[in-house]
C-alpha cells in the first residue's frame, strides 16, 4: 500500500507532507509524556527515555511486519501495526514509530516514494493510529472493565482502522489523483480489499494484545486502568479476599460468545454493508462485459438457484435483495460449517472415550 | 553495534559520489524527485533525459547496472497496478491489439511507471552510496528534529537485534515441531509477537539505563561534524539543476 512517486499530484502531496510534519511535531511532544507516564516508580523518568524506548518499539514494528501469518494454502499476510502500536504504547508514540518506519523504508529501501512520504504517513501512520486509538478508548469506556473487553476493543479498533486508512487514501486520490479512474471504483476496490485485510489485522492485533496483557499488563498503554486494579489486589491480599476471588485467567473464553460475536459481525457485514455497496458489476466483470469476453462464459450450474448472482429471486429492490442474499448466505455457511465441525468433534470425542482407559480426573 | 555495520543496499566504494557529504546528497535526491514528479507526463523525452542523468550518476558512483536493476524490482507491485489502469480508467478509448484501452488510463499508467521508476532509482542510488550512519547524520543536518533522528537511529541499530530475536523464536518453535499452516495457528504466532514486544520494550529500558549511567542527557553528541563546502554543494546539486532545465523545457515545448 506504499504509494510511489507520481501517484498523487504535487499540491496534494505537499499538503499531506505539511499535515504529516505537523502531526509528527505534536507526537514528539506527546510521546515524551506517554513514555514518561509508563515509567515505573523506581525508574528515573525524563525526556531522555523517549529516544531509546520509541526507537526499540519502532524496531519491533519493523520486525513484526516481517512475521508471516498463513491464511490458507500458499497465501499469507502480515501485520501493518498501526493499531497494535497505538494500543500497546499510546497514540503519540504509535504515530511516531510507524512514521519512522515509513521514513526509513522510503529512504533506505526505496519502498514508497520520497515525495509520497507525506501521503504514506498520513494514511498509514496517522489515520490508522488515531482511528484505532479513538475507537479503542471509546469502547473500553463503554465496556465493563476487564481484560476481555480490552481484547475485544482492540479487535474492533484494528478492524476499523485499516479500511479507514483506505478511505483516507481514496479521499486524497479524489483530490489529487493523476488518473481519472472513477472514484466509486477506487473506493469499492480499496475499501473492499481492506475490509478483508482489516479482519486479519484485527484478529492478530487482538491476539497479540491479549498475549501481552496476560504477561505484562503494565506495559499495555490501553489497559492502564486494569493495572491499578491489580496492584490493589497485591497490596491487600488477605484483606481484599472477595476482590481477589475474581478470577483472571489468561484465556478460557467461552466459545459460544466468540461464535455469537462472529455471527453478528458477519450478518451485519453481509446484510447491512452490502446494502450500501455499489450495485454495479465489479471491475473484472465490467472489463469482461466491455470486451465481450463473458459472451462465451457458460452459465454457472446453480444460475437458477434462488441466490444466483447474490440476489434473492423474487425481491425486486436490488439492494434489499443483495442484503438478504448476504444474510442467507452467511446463515447457510454457518449452519453447514457448524454441522461439519460438530460431527468431527463428536467423532473425535467418541474415539477418545473409546481409547481412554486412564482413571478419572484426567479429562480435559 | 554501529560503525562496522552497513545495510544491505549499501555498496562500499570510493567514488566521488560516495565522498560527498550525506546531507548534500539527500537534498539533491529530494530536489530531483520533486522536479521529476512535477514534469508534465506528455513530455516523454524529458523522462528519457532524467534516466540518462541518473545513469551518469550511477556511472560516476561506479554502481553496476545489474545491481541497480535488481534493486528496482521493489516496485513490481506498482507495475501490476499500472498495467491495470488502462482497463479501468474513464474517458475516450482506443483499440490496441484488439483490446479497448482508455487513453487517459494509458497516460496514467505511463505517468506512474515513469515517475515511480525514476524515484526508486534515485533512492536506490542514494542508499547504495551512503552509509546508514551518515544518512542519519545527513537527516539531522537537514534540520529534522533531533529526537526524530535519534529514534530512527535507535531503530536502525536495534532493527537487526530484534529481527534476530524473532528469528531465534521461530527456530525454537520449529525445532519443537511447530509449523504454522493456517489461521488456527495464529494464536501461537501472536503470542510470539507479544513476547517479542515485551522483550523489545524491556531491552529499551535496559538500553536507556545503560546510557543514562554513561552520562546520556537526551542528546547524542556529534563528534565527526561534516560541513559541506560550496564546491561539494554545487557538485551534488548539479543533478537536480540539470533536471530542472529538462523540466522547464518540458513545460515550454
Amino acid at each position: 500500500m506504499h504509494a510511489p512517486d507520481g501517484f498523487i499530484d504535487v499540491p496534494v502531496s505537499a499538503a499531506a507532507g505539511v499535515l504529516a510534519a505537523g502531526a509528527i511535531a505534536v507526537s514528539l511532544r506527546g510521546a515524551r509524556r506517554e513514555l514518561d507516564d509508563t515509567a515505573r516508580p523506581g525508574a528515573s523518568g525524563g525526556a531522555e527515555r523517549t529516544a531509546p524506548l520509541a526507537g526499540l518499539v519502532a524496531a519491533f514494528i519493523f520486525a513484526v511486519q516481517m512475521l508471516n501469518f498463513p491464511v490458507a494454502a500458499g497465501t499469507s499476510g502480515h501485520l501493518l501495526g498501526g493499531a497494535l502500536a497505538a494500543i500497546l504504547v499510546g497514540p503519540y508514540t504509535g504515530v511516531l514509530c510507524v512514521s519512522v518506519v515509513l521514513m526509513l523504508q522510503s529512504v533506505l529501501f526505496a519502498d514508497g516514494g520520497l515525495t509520497a512520504l507525506g501521503v504514506n504517513i498520513t494514511t498509514m501512520a496517522i489515520t490508522t493510529t488515531v482511528v484505532a486509538y479513538a475507537l479503542f478508548r471509546g469502547l473500553v469506556k463503554v465496556l465493563p472493565r476487564s481484560r476481555r473487553s480490552v481484547t475485544a476493543a482492540s479487535f474492533v479498533a484494528a478492524l476499523v482502522s485499516v479500511p479507514a486508512s483506505a478511505v483516507v487514501f481514496t479521499l486524497l486520490y479524489t483530490v489529487g489523483g493523476t488518473t481519472d479512474v472513477s472514484i466509486g471504483k477506487v473506493a469499492t476496490a480499496m475499501v473492499g480489499v481492506h475490509v478483508l485485510i482489516g479482519l486479519g489485522e484485527a484478529a492478530i492485533t487482538a491476539l497479540t494484545v491479549g498475549a501481552v496483557i496476560a504477561v505484562r499488563p503494565d506495559l499495555v498503554h490501553g489497559a492502564r486502568g486494569l493495572g491499578q486494579k491489580l496492584k490493589l489486589r497485591v497490596n491487600g491480599e488477605l484483606v481484599d479476599a472477595p476482590e481477589t476471588a475474581e478470577p483472571v485467567p489468561a484465556a478460557a473464553r467461552s466459545p459460544r460468545k466468540v461464535w455469537i460475536a462472529g455471527l453478528v459481525t458477519s450478518l451485519v457485514l453481509a446484510g447491512f454493508v452490502s446494502f450500501y455497496a455499489s450495485a454495479n458489476p465489479d471491475g473484472l466483470e465490467k472489463v469482461a462485459a466491455d470486451h465481450g469476453i463473458d459472451k462465451q462464459a457458460e452459465e454457472h450450474a446453480v444460475a437458477d438457484s434462488p441466490l444466483a448472482d447474490y440476489g434473492v429471486k423474487d425481491v425486486d429492490d436490488a439492494r434489499l435483495s443483495g442484503g438478504l442474499a448476504g444474510v442467507i448466505g452467511v446463515g447457510v455457511t454457518v449452519v453447514a460449517g457448524t454441522g461439519v465441525f460438530w460431527a468431527v468433534r463428536r467423532r473425535r470425542a467418541a474415539d477418545e472415550r473409546a481409547e481412554d482407559t486412564s482413571p478419572a480426573g484426567t479429562s480435559v | 553495534m554501529g560503525a562496522g555495520h552497513s545495510h544491505r543496499l549499501y555498496r562500499h566504494g570510493h567514488s566521488p559520489v560516495h565522498a560527498l557529504p550525506p546531507h548534500t546528497k539527500l537534498a539533491a535526491v529530494l530536489a530531483f524527485v520533486i522536479v521529476v514528479v512535477s514534469t508534465p507526463r506528455e513530455a516523454m523525452w524529458a523522462f528519457g533525459a532524467y534516466a540518462v542523468l541518473l545513469a551518469a550518476v550511477a556511472y560516476a558512483a561506479r554502481v553496476p547496472a545489474g545491481f541497480l536493476l535488481k534493486r528496482l524490482l521493489i516496485e513490481v507491485p506498482f507495475v501490476a497496478f499500472a498495467v491495470l489502469l488502462p482497463f479501468v480508467a474513464e474517458g475516450e478509448r482506443v483499440d490496441v491489439l484488439g483490446l479497448s484501452l482508455s487513453v487517459n488510463g494509458l497516460w496514467g499508467a505511463w505517468n506512474v511507471l515513469a515517475k515511480g521508476t525514476l524515484g526508486v532509482a534515485a533512492s536506490v542510488l542514494l542508499a547504495a552510496t551512503t552509509e546508514l550512519r551518515e544518512l542519519l547524520h545527513g537527516l539531522q543536518r537537514l534540520r529534522l528534529p533531533p529526537l526524530l533522528v535519534q529514534i530512527a537511529s535507535f531503530m536502525v541499530r536495534y532493527g537487526d537485534v530484534i529481527t534476530d530475536e524473532m528469528r531465534r523464536m521461530r527456530i525454537a518453535r520449529e525445532s519443537r515441531g511447530f509449523e504454522a499452516r493456517g489461521t488456527r495457528h495464529w494464536g501461537v504466532l501472536a503470542k510470539s509477537a507479544g513476547a517479542l514486544f515485551i522483550r523489545s520494550y524491556e531491552r529499551g529500558e535496559r538500553v536507556h539505563l545503560a546510557m543514562v549511567s554513561r552520562g546520556y542527557t537526551g542528546v547524542v553528541p556529534v563528534i565527526d561534524e561534516v560541513a559541506a563546502s560550496r564546491a561539494q554543494w554545487s557538485y551534488a546539486l548539479a543533478l537536480p539543476c540539470a533536471a530542472l532545465v529538462v523540466c522547464l523545457l518540458g513545460w515550454t515545448l
